[in-house]
């Protein structure tokens, strides 16, 4: 009933999708912190590897390196300086500076870069088979999507950095008295977060016009992944983002993508009640 | 002892501060142009607004987004009604009711969430409130929204009617505040924000509190939302169900002190002047500064302006009671 | 259902995932009775307190208060039926003074007419277990004695039946705890029942009419505190099989 091409659609989508929301939802998992500049940071990812495209020819598979290390650096001071004062504060504090500091992010790049809509254009070609058809370019995006997930997944395991995260995101005092330095590990996170996101918006710059009204957006469709999948973890990202992904894809192409969007609102509400942890979540890690 | 007589001194000076502000405004159409009235219709609505969310979110600590759900709710039950025939007044008070029917059936859903959940679930509520609008175009005009009958009798008296529509509902709105914050459920939500499972330990009923304050938090919202669109004479999804809105009313409350009596109406007047006196100036920066003014209030003011004078005694005095 | 039995629980069971916290745990509290509730860490005793006052329900088995089921009760419920707690991590409203954390349990759980009457009943209360003079400080800045007091105060204030103590002495040095202990007879006196959970065994001794032994979430022993402490499952339970075997004819001869 539901054909192979709009499961297909629903996969990339969902790797594109896993990949935008992994770092929010690290941030939220580890820091408590709702990150709503998270969408921004995004669209001044895919602004910076547009223009190391245009003005410096770097082809986007390449300048995601030195995009996500500028949006490191970014975040990792952005936590430091000014997010870590507020770190212990109430819900509505956090939730009302990040929003702010969205507002000074937006208003900045309207300014620089008008709201005209950008996009790089990467002629690719398509593959088909059989009556499926897949641009190549949105193949490559998916890839690298689901490499860097890969990769934050394998770091959050493997590396001592990576435990040191977990460790404080499970039990951030505990954390503390085994000698880790949680305002570093903040800061650190804070500073994948936003690398994520550059990343992200390097792919995005590919397959869709980007402007820094897409910005809530791509908030929108993070918080749906997170919700859906349960915070703090990759596997939570990857499962909520693919959720995600085959609802925008099913229902985009039955009812329109503006009342798909609705589905997936209602599906954050519904799992909000029911099973607040998410698909993979664990309780308690909230 | 002397605590207590010193507060009540406050509250009396606040109160008669109040009505000489009630009486200003009552007076501008007299006083100032149309400009002046426009202005002061506005921060009347907004006052009805932060009072109300100050209910659910001052009060009882959880942080609402959903402000701008139930303005918007109103504003198409209103809207609706006015353009079947219903007369305004009518149409008004038909909101109300409905918003609060509404926001009554919310609340049980989600007020069993907390925190940042309760926070995003109140924002997802927005969000599907708005899209139900916006694809709903049969009811609601859809995209291309709804026009309302105009008042009539010109400009000028319909400018009047609006301001002391909304400045009533103001008053009505702080009156309500004023009973609630020397009540029971007043005292009862203090208690849930500070620590709800031990307030429902000492016996106080949290599930009706919680649903009370979220009733309460909407119900106003959703008249001066009937109002405004009567108002404006046309109304869409995008400005009704607007982000800015559900976001700037919490905002404006906690500059003047979440959890006060007269905080919300301080912070309203204040955030509403300073805008004024800033989109003049800087249009193309308008956000911009916004979030500026954002960021300084989180990190100047964390309890708004009325607790100032309590944190710099406590500074001066040496005696940090963290 | 024992005539004169205030609180009577049947076959109580509480079970988290696959860990039974309270496994099929049946006794009844006479009206007027101190009782004492002891056992080793983790052996579901504050597991139990929450689930006679409504904070968990139970997997199984019944709660009667009065002769009343209350087994699905919620919290306030439990407060407004006369049934309180205190925690042994006290928990006070912390921007409010001593004062008006004392006025919400007069208000709620005690119904006071008026916010006004509640505090005067408050005030009462607080004369009562000897922190009158720190009505109006706030509450976060007490000393642990003082605090635990507050929190007695608390209980005190909802004009309980049944009053549960949950480690009042946890923290306290031997002049405070007798201090407390008194406090309690004093609280006994005016007819309420108590359950006390305690560590110290001068404490439960001491006070109690009757000791219940909770371990591994089963009521393994009850009785006078003499019986119990001469009950051999009892010594076991807290300090192994072994010791048990080996003292085994000693405990009877001391």
């Amino acid at each position: 009933m539901i054909d192979t091409q709009v499961l297909l659609n629903g996969i990339v989508l969902g790797a594109l999708y896993a990949c935008i929301a992994v770092g929010f939802s690290l941030v939220w998992g580890v820091l408590n912190i709702i990150n709503l500049l998270h969408g921004s940071l995004i669209v001044l990812g895919a602004y910076l590897a547009q223009m190391a495209f245009t003005h410096l020819g770097l082809h986007p598979f390449l300048s995601l390196l030195p995009v996500a290390a500028v949006m490191f650096a970014f975040g990792y001071l952005l936590q430091l300086l000014v997010l870590n004062r507020i770190i212990a504060e109430q819900v509505l504090v956090t939730l009302v500076l990040t929003f702010g500091l969205d507002l000074l992010l937006y208003n900045a790049m309207v300014l620089s870069f008008t709201a005209t809509p950008r996009r790089i254009l990467l002629d690719l070609g398509r593959i088909e088979f059989s009556d499926i058809v897949l641009p190549v370019d949105r193949l490559a995006v998916m890839l690298l999507a689901l490499l860097l997930t890969g990769v934050l997944y394998a770091l959050l395991r493997g590396s001592r950095l990576g435990r040191a995260i977990v460790a404080v995101r499970m039990d951030r005092d505990t954390a503390t008295l085994m000698g880790i330095r949680v305002p570093r590990v903040y800061a650190i996170t804070f500073g994948i977060g936003a690398l994520m996101a550059g990343a992200a918006g390097s792919l995005i710059a590919i397959v869709f016009p980007f402007s820094p009204g897409l910005g809530e957006t791509l908030l929108g469709k993070a918080f749906v992944v997170c919700v859906l999948g349960g915070l703090g973890t990759v596997l939570g990202a990857l499962a909520g983002g693919v959720a995600l992904g085959m609802i925008d894809s099913v229902f985009g192409i039955w009812l329109g993508p503006q009342n798909a969007t609705i589905i997936g609102f209602a599906a954050l509400l519904l799992v909000l009640l029911v099973r607040p942890a998410g698909l993979v979540g664990r309780v308690g890690y909230e | 002892m002397q605590g207590e007589a010193a507060g009540e001194n406050k509250q009396v000076f606040g109160l008669a501060l109040a009505a000489a502000a009630v009486c200003l405004v009552a007076a501008m159409p007299l006083l100032g142009g149309n400009y002046a009235v426009r202005v002061s219709t506005t921060i009347c609505m907004f006052v009805t607004m932060g009072l109300s969310w100050n209910f659910i979110g001052g009060y009882a600590g959880y942080p609402s987004f959903a402000t701008a759900a139930f303005f918007g709710f109103g504003a198409y039950a209103g809207a609706i009604l006015q353009t079947r025939g219903v007369p305004m007044l009518a149409a008004w008070v038909a909101a109300t009711v409905s918003t609060a029917l509404f926001s009554c059936m919310l609340g049980f859903a989600i007020l069993r969430l907390r925190g940042h959940y309760f926070a995003v679930g109140s924002f997802a509520v927005l969000e599907l409130v708005k899209l139900v609008a916006s694809n709903w175009a049969g009811l609601t005009g859809g995209g291309s929204g709804l026009n309302l009958p105009i008042v009539p009798g010109g400009p000028e008296f319909a400018g009047r009617v609006f301001l002391y529509s909304m400045l009533g509902l103001a008053i009505l709105t702080f009156v309500v505040a004023i009973l609630v914050d020397r009540s029971r459920l007043g005292f009862g939500l203090r208690c849930i924000r500070q620590n709800e499972s031990a307030a429902n330990m000492l016996g106080v009923d949290v599930d009706r509190l919680k649903i009370a304050a979220f009733v309460l938090s909407a119900m106003f919202v959703g008249t001066s939302g009937a109002i405004y669109a009567s108002w404006v004479s046309y109304i869409d999804p995008t400005d009704m169900f607007s982000v800015l809105m559900t976001i700037k009313v919490p905002v404006m409350v906690m500059l003047g002190g979440a959890g006060t009596l007269f905080g919300p109406i301080v912070g309203v007047v204040v955030f509403q002047l300073l805008e004024e006196k800033i989109w003049s100036s800087f249009l193309e920066v308008h956000s911009g500064v916004l979030g500026l003014v954002i960021v300084l209030l989180v990190f100047l003011l964390p309890g708004g302006l009325l607790r100032l004078p309590a944190r710099l005694r406590l500074v001066r005095g040496g005696q940090a009671v963290a | 259902m024992t005539a004169d039995a205030i609180l009577e629980v049947r076959k109580l069971s509480k079970a988290f995932g696959g860990v039974r916290a309270v496994n099929d745990v049946s006794f009844s509290v006479g009206r007027g009775e101190i009782i004492g509730l002891i056992g080793p860490n983790g052996a579901g005793k504050t597991t139990l307190v929450n689930l006679m006052t409504g904070v968990l329900p139970p997997t199984s088995g019944t709660v009667l208060f009065d002769g009343i089921d209350v087994t699905r009760q919620k919290p306030h419920q439990a407060a407004r039926r006369g049934i309180a707690r205190t925690f042994q991590i006290v928990q006070p409203f912390p921007e409010m003074t001593v004062l008006e954390n004392v006025t919400a349990a007069t208000l709620f759980a005690a119904g006071a007419d008026s916010i006004s009457a509640a505090r005067e009943q408050a005030r009462e209360h607080l004369e009562f277990v000897g922190i009158g003079r720190l009505a109006t400080a706030p509450s976060r800045a007490l000393t642990l004695p003082d605090r635990k007091r507050l929190e007695l105060a608390k209980g005190l204030a909802m004009r309980p039946r049944v009053l549960m103590l949950d480690e009042v002495n946890a923290g306290l040095n031997s002049g405070e705890i007798d201090a407390a202990l008194d406090l309690i007879r004093r609280v006994s006196a005016r007819g309420v029942t108590i359950i006390i959970i305690e560590h110290l065994m001068k404490v439960v001794f001491s006070l109690s009419h009757r000791v219940l032994v909770l371990h591994q979430g089963a009521l393994i022993s009850q009785g006078k505190p003499t019986e119990v402490a001469e009950d051999e499952n009892v010594i076991r339970a807290y300090l192994g099989a072994r010791f048990a075997e080996r003292h085994k004819g000693l405990v009877r001869h001391a």
